[in-house]
Order: C-alpha cells, then structure tokens, then sequence
C-alpha cells in the first residue's frame, strides 16, 4: 500500500518520460489523474492510522534487501507515521492541487508532457524521501527531489538565466548532499546501521561530540535544501522556473524537506545542544535575511520566494527548539504549504493575465479585473501575515511564544527576532498586495511591447502591447480556491486544541513550552507588531503612488535588491578564491613540480649531452678512465692507511 | 740490498705498461704493454714469495703465466680476425659501438 | 745466491740487480716508445729474459726457466708471428689523434707510480726469511706440492681455461666455408659468361719489358697490367711503375731511328722525362 504510494507517481513519471509524442495530448491527464490517485492512497493509509491507537501508528513496510552487504545492510523500507503521513497528505494533496493548476497554465507549452512527468518525479521522490525508513533511502529521495528540482527550474531551458538558475541551484544542493553523504558515512561508523529506529534509540550511547557532528552536516544538508543561510542563494534564481514548480517545490514541499530532516532526526539533535542553538541561529538569520530581500523584490516571484525563505526560517527556529517547537514546525509548515502554494499559484495567474509579467511595478489596481485572484490571494495574505483567526496566525504565534519559551538571553534574543519577522512579513507582503491589486493602473502607461518579453505568443487572450487583465480558467481557479480554504481554517483546524500537537507527539514528542510572558501577551505583541507592518507598509505603498520604475532606494534597499549580496559573497569568496586558487595550483605545478620534474629532465639531458663526449669510442679513452680511477683507488687506500 | 728494490721495480715497469697501453695505437703493441704489466705483477709476486719465505707467491706466478697465455692466444685471435675484416690493428678503428 | 739473507742481499745480486734493472726498464721504455711493433716486441722480450733472470735470484728457479721457455720462447714468437702476419713493416704513426690523450695517459702513468712508489717507500722491511727452508727439498717439488695439494682445484681451473682459449681461438680466427668451392670448369663458364675478361689472367711479368715480378707488364697500349704484379707485392707498396719509361725509351728509339734515316721528325720532339726508376709507393692508390 505504501509502495503503492510511490509507485504511482513514478509510474506516471516513467510513462509520461518514455512514452514520447503520441502521449502529448492525454500526458497531463495521466499525471493529474497518478498525482490524484497517490493523494486518494495517501487518504485511506491516513483513514488506517486514525482508527488505530496513538502509540500504534507507525507502519514500517520492508519491500526488499536493497544493498545486502556483509554488515552493510541497506533495505527498500518505507516507515508510515504520523510525521511522514502528515508529508503524504501535504505533498499529494497541494501536488495534486498544482497538477490540476498546470494544466491550465501549461496550455499553451509544447512540451507539457514532459513537465507533468518531470513533477511526477519529482513526487515520487519527494515521498520516496518522507517516507523511508533509513537514510539512505532518504537519500535517495533527497538527490530524486533535487534532480527533479533542477529539471524544473531549468525547464525552460532555452533561456540562459533559467539554465543558470538551475545550475546554480544543483551546486548549491551539491553542498547540502555532501552534509547529508557525510552524516549517513558518520552514522555508519558511529551505529553501524542507517535505520531510523537503531539510530534513533542509539543516541543516549553514543558521545555528545560526534552527535553534534552528525547534528551539523545535517543541519548543513537541511541548509542546502531549504535555503537556509549560507547556502540560501539559489532560492530566488529558481523563480526562473514555471510558477506552478515555484509553488510546489520551491514554496511548499521540497523545501520543507531540511526542516522534515531535522524534525526526523530530533532525538540526535535532542541530545546536540550545540547543534541545536546553530539549527535555532541559522533559522533566525535566515528568518531576518528573507523578509528583509523579500522587502525589496519588485518582481512578485522572488518577493515571495524572500518571504519563502523567511517562513522557511520559522519552522528550522522551531526545529531547534527542541521539542516545544517540533510539532510547531511542522504544524507551520503545512499552513505555510496551503497559503504560500496559494500565493504562488495567485502570483502565476497574475502573470497568466498580465502576459508574464513578473515586475510589480507594471501592475496595480488588478482587483477588479481578476477578483477571484484577489479573493483567494488576500485570503493567503492574511494567512501569512498571520491575521487573527487564520492559520498563519496560530501556527506563527505559536513558534514566536516557543522561541521566547526558549528561555533566558537565548529565547528573548530569539523571540525578538522572531516577532520582528513578523512584523516585517506583515510589510512586505502588504507591499506586494497593495502594488499588485490596488493603487492605479500602471499597466496601462507601458510601451508596446514589453522588452523583456520578445516572444510573447500571440494567442487571443495574450494580446501583444497593452495587457489585457483577465480571469484564469477555472483550471487554475479552483486549486486556488481550495488552497484558500486550506489557508483560512488549517490553522484553526490543527491549533485549537493542539489537535495537531497531540496527533503528532508519538513521533516528535512534545514538551510545554513556558515563556516568560503570559501567551497572551505574545499574542498581542504579535498581532500588534503585524498591525504596525501593514500600516507602514500601506502608508508607502498604499497612500502615495507607486513609482512605475523603482526608486534608487536607501542602502538597505539596494543591498537587499541585491539579495544582501548573497552573489557577490559567494562570487567574491568562493568563485574568486576557488579561481585563486587553482591558478596558484596551476602556477605551482607549472613552475614548481613540473619545473622540478622538466629541469630534472633537462639537467641529465644536458648532462649526458656533456657526459657523452667522454663516450667518444675509443678504448683507450677508457682505459685512461679506468686507469686513473685505479690511481684514485690506490691514493684513496694510502690516505686511508695514513690516517 | 733490500729486495723491496724488486718491488720498485715492479712498480716502475707496471707504470711504464700501463702508459703504453693508454698511449699505443697499435694492438699488438698494447698486447705486449699488458704482458709488461703482467710480468712486473710477477716480478712483484716472486719478491713477495722470497720475504715471507713460502712458495704461495711462485704458485700466483705460476698461475698468472697460465692465464697470461691463455689471454695472449684468445687476444692475438682477435687482432687477427679484426685485421682480416678491417685490415687495420689499430685499436682507434675499432670504434663501431660509438654512435 | 739464495742466502738466508736477514736484511740484504748479497753485494752480487745488487750489482745485478742495478745493471739488469737498467737494461730492463730500458726495455720497457722501448716496448713502449719504439715505433714498429717488430723492435716492440724484441725489446719486451729482452726486458723478460732480464726478469726471468730476476725470478732466478729471487729463487724461483722454476719460474725463471718457466719464463723463459714459454714467455720469452712461446708467447713472444707468437706475438712476432702475428706481428709478420699484420704486417713487419707497418709501423704505426705516433701521433696522437684522441686530443689530450697523451697527456691523461702521462699524468695518470706518473700519479699511479708515484702512488706506487710512495706506498711501497711507506712500508719498511727489516727483515725477511728467504726462501732456502721452503726450497730446500727442492724448488720444483715445493712447487709441485703446492700446486697439485692445496692449490688443485685452481689448476684443474687453469686446465679449462686454456682449452677454451684454444678452442675461442680456433673460433675467432677459423673462417666457414658456406657455400662449395666452384670447380675450375664453373669458373670458366662464368667468366665467359660475363665477358668480362675472357682469356687466363696473364702471368707475372707476361708483358714485361724488364726482367723482375715487381715491375707491372705492359699491357699492347703501353699501360701497366695491374693483374701482373703478384697482388702481395702491391699489398707492400712494392710495385714499380715503369709505363713512362717505356713510353720514353719508346720516344727515343724513334727518334735514334729518325737520326739514321735522316727523317724530319713529324712532331717536335718531347721532353725526356726521368727518374721514373725510383720505387713509388702506391699505398693511397691501392687503400
């Protein structure tokens, strides 16, 4: 059943790569309807586990010996918990969900085939991933997801900044996975084993030094795959890649799967505390990083991609926690998969009218020309800003109270933190509402023909010059509107009560959290804090008009234009010094080693062209040798009996 | 007289060979400079033998006359034969392994 | 002679000993310095009659007739033997062509006896025992006692190496016939064969004009056979050419003839040309 699971995705994945043209007209169909048929599986497995007892839920399903080697044993196994079915749903679910949605902005691409079976890939692997029962396997899904996130972000290869962005984000992964490769080779020689469950309960033998270390390169790893400062960069280049992908990988699942590593591996952080205070400064940075680049983003795919980030920091904070912040990242973390899957899939059908235009800038006053786009967008704005009653407000405050409950210097420095980033993800995102759907028409001052955009295909809805705003089908509306439901009442659905906590405890284990201050009050600082970056916010963007072309902006705003000069470091420190330094190899090897070798050469080269005089073929030059070494010999034998 | 006189001798005529070997072109004449350098060995043996007073050194001689001969035969052979191809005994023409 | 000397020798064996010493290292001077390899060959074997002499005094009466009879009598025939068979009168140039040879080879050749002589003048000799204990049952049988008790092995050794030097020789000198030797009849036909010169090589001094095997024949033109000069002869350089003689006394019989028939001569008389009775060496031409 749980192989089953995969198998579908992967099947229609194989099916849509192998099956060449005759299937380019049913391959979306076919996609949909394995996506679908993964979530209906993923629904019944879930039903199973609700009518068993809390502490019986986990299923472990051992299809076969994988890697049988003499103490190395890797098995095909699939563990279904609570943690990895609440993956299931959440992967399945808005993977479906943005299945349906591409099929509709897909239309009008040639090879729409392929991009359905490169996201049935990527499904597969991503459950491959949630679902595994050692890490190796988990790797296996880990280097799956990345390969598919590459296909994607490249997929419209044929444009040099998308291949880049690709790339980019391949080698920047590479990092991560090295991370991971070293924890999985750590683990082995630590526990002998890579199963969850030995390794797991291994933990209270094992010396606190090498759990930190194992602890680190999976933070490291976390890092590379959720975009976690340092290795956040290739984040917002992958919004080169079609919105849908932007949406599913690069907002709501793959990017979770760092956070999902750790919350997987709590018990060794659990007993890291060190590792525990880097996952929970890394979060933070991260958190501050994002909302502060998402603040400066004119085009609306990286604004969201910063913002992205910044929730992204959230659950790793509260993954560092401990357990008080465990169920919470997740908890989070499926929240922010309903609304920011909603927001980007909002942002595409923006883009759909507004003939892929991405600068938010050329847009405004767009509320009345696609309201369903408004409705369900405002509703995921409110969700992430964290408005009362929705759900990023429960999942949000909750993490924000865990950070304070941190206690001491630590958790007031993280609180705060973590309560301005409400505050400034409260703003940014004001911003990209208001530039987006209200203030005037922008749009309608543009030239013709918009430079970035040569090719624009001249299709009836996607008039050249001047856009035409218009609805999406409803192929793209309705996932929309169900992820805006998801946002309105997940929160409240999985919050109150601490449904979702309790459902949960058996795998992460939970313990109270006790802030400093009554929960009530961080409820209310948050709220406020939220309050007043909606207000800035609207005192900007929303009262004065917005400039059609950007402002020089003060030097924060530059800096984080400029992704707080992610690119530039890592040009500088790493390309820079990477060029460095094999120029100075190449230079030493020229010079030094193959001077040492070329001049050894050269030296007995030049001494036998000398040496081969004396070989002039004459035995009498050579007796004249051998005779005078003779003499050499006798005085050698004198002055030796003299001495 | 001290019969170490023999011995300088010896070592006079020894020299004398072994400059003629480096200083002749002729290879029968280097054969003869190589008899000279034998027999002042000889000389030198037999000088040997009379001051420890045993015969060992005459049997080195003795020995070393043997092997002489056998030399001679086999090296005036091959002056022979190199004369017969070459039609020349001098040593310097018998250069061909020089490149 | 063989006293039991505890520190010299006799004043007799002394004067021998500088007289004979003399006339040996004279004669190793020659060996060397000499310029045929006849005198060579002559003056190294005075200088080993003079050491056989000195194995004499030394009390190796063996050794002394050994060296006689078979360096001074075998080895040194057969070094004059090959010497006739290279050639008696080739005399090698001593210029040096190798450059600085000569004087590597004296400065070596000085440093060595130095060194020798330096090492020998190191060590003192006090006394020594002679030999008359170990002779006294006889030289020979002293020897003979040695060689065929403690050093047999070594001689039978000896035994060996002498065969295979005979053998090597006989290898090294021995030429294979590979193919049959052709019957004079074979030769014939491939001479006619060839055309190449049809009738019997002439004898020596077929055409000659003058009664000895060393001047070439005249060939019907007045030209010198090559083919009638014993090819040994011209091997030595020992030809004589005589063409421009007899073309002159040619020239003169006519013109004596002229005289008496009181012709006018057709063409004016040539210059007698002369001294053409000398002995040329034609070495360049025949190498």
């Amino acid at each position: 059943m749980i192989a089953l699971l995969i198998a579908a995705p992967l099947l229609g994945a194989a099916v849509l790569l192998c099956g060449g043209r005759r299937l380019d007209r049913a391959g979306h169909w076919i996609g949909t309807a394995l996506a679908a048929l993964s979530f209906v599986l993923g629904a019944v497995l879930f039903a199973g586990l609700l009518g068993r007892g809390a502490e019986d839920r986990t299923l472990v399903q051992h299809l076969y010996s994988w890697i049988p080697v003499e103490g190395f044993q890797a098995d095909v196994a699939f563990r279904l918990d609570q943690l990895s079915i609440t993956f299931v749903l959440l992967i399945t679910g808005v993977g479906s969900l943005i299945h349906v949605y591409s099929i509709g902005y897909m239309e009008h691409d040639e090879r729409r085939r392929r991009f359905f079976g490169y996201l049935n890939l990527f499904l597969a692997a991503m459950l491959i991933l949630v679902l595994a029962d050692n890490y190796l396997l988990l790797y296996l899904g880990w280097e799956g997801v990345g390969l598919a996130s590459y296909l994607l972000i490249g997929f419209w290869q044929h444009k040099p900044s998308a291949a880049t962005a690709a790339k980019k984000a391949f080698l920047v992964n590479r990092v991560g996975d090295m991370g991971l490769s070293i924890a999985i080779m750590l683990m082995f020689t630590t526990f002998g084993t890579f199963a969850f469950t030995p390794v797991l309960d291994g933990v209270g033998k094992t010396g606190e030094g090498t759990l930190t270390a194992i602890a680190l390169m999976l933070l490291l790893a976390a890092c590379g795959k959720s975009a976690q400062v340092p290795l956040q960069s290739w984040l917002g280049d992958a919004m080169e890649g079609p919105t849908p992908v932007s949406a599913l990988i690069h907002a709501a699942t793959m990017v979770t799967a760092g956070v999902y590593l750790i919350v997987r591996s709590g018990a060794i952080f659990n007993a890291a505390p060190d590792a525990q205070l880097v996952v929970t400064i890394v979060g933070a940075v991260t958190l501050l990083f994002g909302a502060i680049v998402g603040c400066a983003k004119d085009d609306i795919k990286k604004a969201l991609a910063g913002s992205t980030m910044s929730q992204i920091g959230y659950m790793v904070l509260a993954a560092g926690l401990g357990p008080i912040g465990y169920a919470f990242a997740i908890m989070h973390l499926v929240t922010h998969g309903f609304f920011k899957a909603g927001l980007f899939l909002g942002a595409g059908s923006v883009m759909h009218g507004m003939n892929d235009e991405v600068d938010m800038r050329k847009y405004g006053g767009l509320r009345t020309y696609m309201p369903v786009t408004f409705v369900t967008f405002g509703l995921g704005y409110l969700a992430i800003i964290g408005f009362p009653g929705l759900s990023g407000f429960f999942s949000k405050d909750l993490i924000i109270e865990a950070a304070f409950a941190k206690g001491g210097t630590q958790g007031w420095i993280l609180g705060g933190v973590a309560l301005l980033g409400a505050g400034i993800t409260a703003f940014y995102m004001t911003r990209v509402m208001l530039m987006t759907f209200f203030g005037e028409e922008r749009w309608r001052n543009l030239p013709a023909a918009s430079p970035d955009q040569p090719d624009v295909e001249p299709a009836a809805d996607h008039g050249g010059g001047v856009p035409h705003p218009h609805e999406s089908p409803k192929v793209m509306t309705v996932p929309m509107i169900v992820l805006a439901f998801g946002s309105v009442f997940a929160g409240a659905f999985f919050g109150i009560g601490e449904r979702f906590v309790h459902w949960l405890e058996p795998v992460t284990s939970f313990a109270h959290g006790h802030p400093p201050v009554a929960a009530w009050v961080v409820t209310v600082a948050t709220v406020t804090v939220m309050v007043l970056g909606v207000g800035l916010a609207w005192a900007q963007y929303g009262r004065r008009p917005v400039p059609a072309v950007a402002p020089r902006g003060s030097l924060l705003t530059r800096a984080a234009r400029r992704d707080l000069y992610q690119d530039d470091f890592n040009h500088v420190v790493l390309v820079r010094g990477g060029e460095h330094l094999t120029r100075s190899l190449v230079y030493v090897d020229h010079t030094l080693v193959d001077g040492v070798v070329n001049g050894t050469a050269a030296g007995v080269g030049g001494l036998s062209a000398r040496m081969r005089r004396l070989q002039n073929g004459f035995a009498r030059s050579y007796a004249v040798s051998m005779f005078g070494g003779t003499a050499l010999l006798v005085a050698a034998t004198l002055l030796m009996r003299a001495v | 007289m001290n019969p170490v006189n023999y011995l300088y001798l010896a070592a006079l005529l020894f020299t004398i060979g072994a400059t003629g070997v480096l200083v002749r072109r002729n290879a029968i004449v280097v054969f003869m400079c190589i008899e000279l350098m034998l027999n002042a060995c000889n000389l030198s043996l037999i000088a040997f033998s009379r001051m420890h007073g045993n015969l060992d050194g005459q049997i080195i001689a003795f020995f070393t006359m043997v092997v002489a001969a056998a030399e001679v035969v086999v090296g005036l052979a091959i002056i022979v034969s190199l004369f017969r191809t070459r039609h020349s005994a001098s040593v310097d023409d018998a250069r061909l392994m020089k490149l | 002679m063989n006293t039991v000397a505890a520190y010299t020798t006799s004043t007799g064996e002394a004067v021998q000993f500088w007289i004979l010493g003399t006339v040996a290292v004279l004669g190793a001077l020659g060996t060397v310095f000499l310029k045929r390899a006849v005198h060579s060959a002559l003056s190294l074997a005075g200088t080993m009659i003079v050491l056989a002499v000195f194995y004499l005094a030394n009390g190796a009466y063996f050794l002394g007739i050994v060296q006689i009879v078979v360096y001074t009598g075998a080895i040194m025939m057969l070094f004059l033997f090959v010497v006739m068979l290279v050639g008696v009168t080739a005399a090698d140039s001593l210029k040096e062509t190798i450059r600085g040879q000569r004087w590597l080879a004296l400065l070596c050749g000085l440093g060595f006896g130095v060194l020798l002589i330096g090492g020998i003048g190191n060590a003192t000799l006090t006394e020594f025992e002679g030999l008359a204990a170990a002779n006294s049952g006889g030289n020979i049988q002293g020897l003979a006692a040695l060689l065929f008790g403690k050093y047999v092995f070594a001689f039978e050794i000896t035994g060996a190496l002498l065969i295979t030097a005979a053998v090597g020789a006989m290898v090294l000198t021995h030429r294979e016939r590979t193919e049959r030797a052709k019957t004079q009849k074979e030769l014939a036909e491939e001479r006619i064969r060839k055309g190449e010169y049809i009738p019997p090589l002439p004898a020596p001094g077929v055409y000659a004009r003058h009664n000895a095997v060393d001047v070439a024949g005249l060939l019907p033109d007045g030209t010198p056979s090559e083919l009638t000069v014993s090819a040994t002869l011209r091997e030595r350089g020992q030809i004589r050419d005589v063409s421009s003689q007899a073309i002159a006394d040619l020239r003169a019989l006519e013109q004596r003839a002229n005289e008496r028939l009181e012709r006018d001569p057709l063409e004016p008389p040539r210059p007698r040309r002369g001294g053409s009775t000398e002995l040329t060496r034609a070495e360049e031409a025949q190498q």
